[in-house]
């Protein structure tokens, strides 16, 4: 059994070695230094918070060449978080995200222009309830270097935003709330 | 008429749950049926499922003492010209609407507290979550809760066309009975 697990875990390592060159990064989800938020407005009158709890995702970023960086992200829309029983299931259902037929929404980026020191536009696909459209992540690093347990980290907060018709939400909540935007959060760990 | 059952005829209070329970299963079943599809604009948009809610908690309380009552109660006779299939067939249907009832109050209740959020009942009190946090919690209990009430109001139909099946074609007392005449003594 141990012999077995010791093992799995050599050549697992052997493979991710060989796999990862030196700017290829995991997302931490371990730790969940990562977030997936977002917000939308309540008929004119607040701010609605929610959360995608169930997510993963890789990319691959170079501080020398941050054009030549690249993400990849996977979000289980059934892991939708707004804080109320009853409105996620709701959001579950077919009037928005449609989780049983569409159970993940991707993020795949295509390009990245700099825009200054440590800022980009991250332009890509997103797949959200079955439509895939391109969108542009106004992304910031927000800070790279050795963790105090012999890591690698690079983390970089972006923001998007969506409009809901263009991806086909069924429910219409009023004028105030046509807009989603995106908060993200994400720490990588060098692979 | 006399409180309590007799083993020929239902007692007032028999009667008045079966009566009071059909009436609010039939509203609840037409305000949620109504109210799921409401317009975020709506008025009733939250005073609905609130209503749905609050009166589920008192139905509960109206089952649990229907239960109750029905086991402390001298058991009524079945109607004396009723074959032995027609009585297994209503015993089935019987016991099948009280464990629907009872599967429909509680998923409903564990739609609404998936997340630890309470019920509340009419604004008074506050019943509590229990379990909570079960895997997909609210969209099964909410799939069981939808699809159990559809198969109620189908044994609910079947029953209600036999008791008027008795009334009118067999001419027994099986129908009025419930309305607390006494069965006549078998000739």
């Amino acid at each position: 059994m141990l012999k077995k697990l010791f093992t799995s875990v050599v050549i697992g390592s052997l493979f991710l070695a060989g796999a990862a060159s030196a700017a290829d990064y995991k997302v931490d989800i371990e730790g969940q230094h990562a977030f997936v938020q977002f917000k939308v407005n309540h008929l004119g009158f607040s701010w609605m918070y929610g959360t995608f709890k169930d997510f993963d995702g890789t990319f691959s970023y170079d501080a020398a060449k941050p054009e030549d960086s690249k993400v990849n992200i996977v979000i289980k829309t059934n892991s939708v978080d707004t804080n109320h029983a009853e409105r996620d299931k709701h959001l579950r259902g077919p009037d928005f995200l449609n989780t049983r037929k569409h159970p993940e929404a991707t993020f795949a980026s295509k390009s990245v222009q700099v825009t200054g020191e440590g800022t980009m536009d991250v332009s890509g696909d997103l797949t959200f309830n079955g439509v895939t459209k391109p969108v542009v992540i106004k992304v910031t690093k927000t800070g790279e270097g050795q963790d105090p347990w012999g890591g690698y980290r690079t983390g970089f907060e972006g923001s998007m935003s969506i409009q809901l018709k263009d991806f086909n939400v069924k429910m219409d909540l009023g004028p105030a709330t046509q807009t989603v935007e995106f908060m993200l959060s994400l720490e990588g760990v060098r692979l | 008429m006399r409180i309590k059952n007799s083993p020929s005829a239902y007692g007032l209070v028999s009667i008045i749950l079966h009566w009071l329970i059909a009436i609010v299963v039939l509203g609840m079943f037409a305000l949620g049926y109504w109210m799921v599809d409401l317009g975020y604009y709506n008025p009733w948009y939250h005073k609905a499922p609130a209503l749905h809610k609050s009166i589920g908690v008192v139905l509960f309380a109206l089952l649990a003492f229907r239960v109750i009552w029905r086991f402390t109660n001298q058991p009524v006779q079945p109607v004396a010209s009723h074959s032995p299939w027609v009585r297994t067939g209503a015993k089935i249907a019987h016991l099948l609407m009280y464990v629907m009832l009872f599967t429909i109050v509680f998923s409903g209740y564990l739609i609404s507290t998936a997340d630890g959020a309470g019920v509340l009942v009419f604004g008074l009190f506050e019943v509590p979550a229990t379990l909570q946090g079960l895997p997909d919690q609210a969209d099964l209990a909410g799939f069981i809760h939808k699809y159990v009430a559809w198969a109620l109001m189908v044994t609910v139909f079947i029953h209600a066309v036999a008791a008027l099946k008795h009334h009118w074609f067999e001419g027994d007392e099986t129908l009025v009975r419930m309305f607390g005449k006494r069965a006549r003594k078998p000739k």
